[in-house]
């Protein structure tokens, strides 16, 4: 957990330690930045450890009995920083409660770039994993010498170091010395016999301060001198302020300040609600210009279709065997766009000091990035501007925190000397984060006499899924609106191994021929951007959905039709336990009931995930009742089994939030999904019981668990609800009305 | 200048009538527990206690809870001394943001005040307004069914 709010620390304060006992595992950055020309290339290091290669970037022991560990990846409340202590604590060798972590500080940490794409587990936790360990031997090796005692005979406990009846603590040993040392990854891990720390249930160390409320989120800050900012937000996409009369509005009770620049409009008060009143009044009385001609909720599957596409093949295997086709089947599929939706709306403070410097509290998955961006929008060095993550409300991908990070440092520009918050409305949040973009999805599948695929030819249709800040002012919604506009970056779309678009498209069936096309457009229908598994919610949904309709109608039992396509072992597991957990060999249909299962390796790498679901629908009403998910999970060697059953469990309630209830609905009008009577979400009374297993794998890679959920319960969802009712339906989400619609048809 | 008696303390407090208690107890007070997460009376993240009642503070002014007991997360327990249903989210890591914890936590006070064991129907149901987005909402039945287990 990051240390109390102190906005000016030092990375030499914080690295010093306050004395003399702080082990600096440091290297002369001449050693790094000049290596004589035809040295041999550095080894490849597991991890971050690869791009911060310094153990001094990672771990401090310090005084009082303390180790500091510094990441760069950030809790987002999904356990990550208890997952590292966990990690620190085993490989180091020191109690779980000694470590201290900073995290998300750009002055202090080493840069790991996004926290994101289910990769603080493979990046951060493997390095720092690599890096306690190799600290530990280094500290063994000093007591060996200090004590005369051979370094294999020397064992550690808790940061003490014993053996032949002599010891010593790593606190005493590093007394007064500085190490230059680089990690190596070569140091032993520790014995699995002889941990305590990883594969256990360590309680998570942020949430007693969240239970209590204790301050923790991002929310919680209240420096001294701290005034409060609101934006008046553009009525709909690509507006333009004509106009506004500012000067009524100034003299509001507690105003200081409106900032005007360009399009870009925000207010200035003592009082949180004297800038809601003057903001309100503000949005009233401004005028605006307005596109007329825009694609909207309804019409954009077609307008996709229109859009100037780049058409990249990723995946070309043509089929070698000559088996005639017995039969072609296509079929399409649609989500619409949904929200990250997170309860809380995004909130930053920025202060700008009397010498130049910004300093923004934010709840950015992308420290780095988004510092990059807000300099590069104020003109001013990036040494000038420091980002320090705080924890915010839950997070699913890139929402409106770092929007809201440079709309504080802008107003905050306009006052220097005061902390200015900036909270975001419900009404922006809802209307201004960037949604999980909308796709259409098209399979045809050519097959033999036993319904069995020969030929599989999927076509993807996609905006860009990713608009992150990326270092660049054109990504930030104030960037993009002031009086010098920067302009929005053409998007790429990403490219294999993660893929973005095209996330999971390629699928993981043993197919004798495959072709795999991403359709991507570089233009918006609404602004979209990464949201929890990108592509490969739709990706999953369709080609798992299509699966099963293939398994349907070959009659053949849809959990044996996978299984005889795919080889990949642990896949095969996975889809089993979740199948015999579920009960399916034994399951009896009811009326109105029904069962589906769907499966996926996440992003074709990383977490395997199977989830077999039972419904009953209303028939009458087109209610769907989800009353179980069973999944079963394998994300490679497991560190924290609850923090990953949490990850599973969400991830299910929120795919299934999304396949049931979410589309973002907007038009010329703008964005019509504002709050959440108009963009509702799964309640207490439509949560399912959901039942995880998980399969651990010692001594194999961490794959990241956070978004292995999202598409395989969408498809294990219409296919259950295919068998219960006998209806196919291939657009998200399975609304009352659009079930009952089908099934009056 | 309403005078509040929150957690069981009287403030006379500088602020307008007419100011959202959300705010005033956020901004004025320095208590972090009620959370902002609509201001529309629909998620449920700013729920206080008034006289025992759950009631959403970002659509009740200050002026209009004078008088009146107000109880928020911070006057159920500490970290050091938790309340048994702050004790009973901890134990069952039932969260994964947290942020929606107080609206759970106060909207189960209120229940359990009234009825103290609950079926796991009247849990879901008295907790159907306040919205969860990480999709913890298993943990936290399983939370507030132990703390009317613990009781």
């Amino acid at each position: 957990m990051n240390a109390p709010f102190k906005p000016r620390f030092s990375r030499r304060e914080v690295l010093a330690g306050g004395g003399a006992l702080a082990l600096a595992f440091s290297v002369p950055v001449s050693a790094i930045a000049q290596a004589p020309a035809g040295a041999p290339a550095a080894p490849r290091l597991p991890g971050d450890l690869q791009t911060n290669r310094k153990l001094s970037m990672w771990l401090r022991i310090e005084e009082g009995g303390k180790v500091r560990l510094l990441v760069g990846k950030v809790e987002l409340g999904q356990g990550i920083l208890t997952a590292v202590q966990q990690l620190c604590a085993e490989e180091l060798g020191v109690d779980f409660n000694r470590i201290v972590i900073t995290s998300g500080d750009t002055s202090l940490v080493p840069n790991e770039g996004v926290t994101a794409g289910s990769l603080s587990m493979p990046g951060c936790g493997t390095a720092v994993r690599h890096a306690s360990a190799d600290a530990r031997g280094i500290l063994v090796d000093l007591a060996a010498q200090r004590l005369g005692v051979d370094a294999g005979k020397l064992d550690v406990a808790d940061g003490t170091i014993s053996g032949e009846g002599k010891q010593i603590t790593y606190w005493e040993l590093v007394s007064g010395q500085e190490l230059e040392v680089e990690a190596t990854a070569k140091t032993p891990l520790r014995a699995r016999d002889k941990r305590r720390y990883i594969g256990k249930n360590i309680p998570r160390i942020d949430i007693p301060a969240k239970m209590t409320g204790q301050p923790i989120y991002v929310q919680d800050l209240r420096p001294d001198g701290m005034v409060h900012g609101r934006i008046v937000r553009l009525p709909v996409y690509d507006a333009k302020l004509v106009s506004v009369d500012t000067s009524g509005v100034e003299k509001m009770p507690g105003v200081l300040k409106v900032v005007r620049d360009g399009s870009f409009l925000g207010v200035i008060a003592e009082r949180e609600e004297q800038a809601i009143r003057a903001a309100d009044t503000l949005r009233r009385i401004a005028q605006w210009d307005v596109p007329k001609d825009v694609p909207t909720s309804e019409t954009v599957y077609d307008w996709m279709q229109k859009q100037k596409l780049q058409d990249i093949v990723i995946k070309n295997d043509s089929r070698s065997n000559s088996t005639a086709v017995a039969a072609t089947i296509a079929v399409e599929y649609r989500r619409p766009f949904h929200m990250h939706a997170s309860i809380g709306p995004s909130c930053a403070l920025a202060t700008l000091d009397a010498d130049g410097m910004m300093t923004i509290q934010t709840h950015s998955q992308s420290v780095f990035e988004t510092r990059n961006a807000i300099a590069m929008m104020l003109g001013v060095d990036r040494t000038k501007v420091r980002c320090q993550h705080v924890q915010g409300s839950g997070c699913y991908g890139h929402n409106g925190a770092d929007d809201v990070a440079a709309d504080a440092a802008l107003l905050a520009r306009a006052m220097p000397g005061r902390p200015v918050r900036v909270q975001w409305t419900r009404n922006d949040e809802h209307k201004w984060e960037p949604y999980g973009a909308a796709m259409l999805t098209r399979i045809k599948a050519g097959v033999d006499g036993n319904g069995n695929v020969l030929d599989w030819d999927y076509q993807l249709w996609s905006t860009s899924h990713g608009t992150r800040p990326s270092s660049n002012a054109g990504n930030l919604l104030a960037g993009q609106v002031l009086e010098k506009p920067f302009p929005l970056p053409v998007p790429v779309n990403g490219g294999p191994p993660n893929y973005a678009a095209d996330r999971n498209a390629i699928a993981m069936y043993e197919f004798p021929g495959q072709v795999v096309t991403t359709h991507f457009i570089t233009t918006f229908a609404a602004r979209a951007s990464s949201t929890r598994g990108l592509g490969a919610y739709a990706n999953v949904f369709s080609i798992e959905s299509f699966m099963d309709e293939l398994a349907h109608r070959a009659q053949v039992d849809p959990l044996e039709y996978r299984l005889r396509v795919l080889k990949n072992e642990r896949g095969r597991a996975v889809l089993q336990k979740a199948a015999d957990n579920f009960g399916w060999a034994n399951w009896r249909k009811a009326p109105g009931r029904g069962r589906g299962i769907a499966y996926a390796q996440y992003k074709n790498l990383a977490t395997y995930c199977a989830i077999a679901i039972e419904v009953e629908v209303e028939r009458n009403t087109g209610k769907i009742r989800v009353l179980r998910a069973v999944a079963a999970t394998d994300s490679g060697e497991i560190v924290s089994p609850d923090g990953i059953r949490n990850q599973i469990e969400g991830g299910i309630v929120q795919s299934l939030s999304w396949s049931l209830k979410e589309a973002v609905r907007f038009d010329a009008g703008g964005v019509h999904s504002d709050d959440w009577i108009s963009y509702p979400i799964l309640t207490f009374s439509e949560v399912p019981k959901i039942e995880i297993e998980l399969i651990d794998r010692p001594g194999q890679p961490f794959l990241g668990a956070g978004e292995a959920a999202q598409g395989p319960t969408g498809a294990a969802l219409a296919n259950a609800v295919f068998d219960a009712v006998g209806v196919r339906y291939r657009e998200l989400p399975l609304t009352p009305s659009k079930v009952k619609m089908a099934l009056q048809s | 200048m309403p005078v509040l008696k929150v957690n069981g303390q009287s403030h006379n407090l500088a602020v307008p009538d007419d100011a959202p208690l959300l705010y005033v107890l956020r901004n004025d007070l320095k208590l972090n527990g009620p959370k902002f997460g609509c201001g529309l009376s629909q998620c449920g993240a700013c729920t206080v206690l008034i006289d025992g009642q759950p009631v959403r503070s970002c659509v009740t002014s200050a002026g209009a809870v004078v008088g009146q007991d107000i109880v928020t997360l911070e006057g159920l327990g500490t970290p050091e001394k938790p309340h048994r249903l702050q004790r009973a989210f901890i134990d069952e890591q039932a969260a994964q943001c947290g942020y929606c914890a107080n609206g759970m936590i106060m909207r189960a006070k209120a229940l359990l005040d009234t009825v103290p064991k609950p079926s796991e129907g009247e849990v879901r149901l008295a907790l159907d307004g306040n919205l969860c987005r990480c999709g913890v909402h298993q943990r936290i039945i399983s939370a507030v069914m132990r703390a009317s287990r613990e009781a």
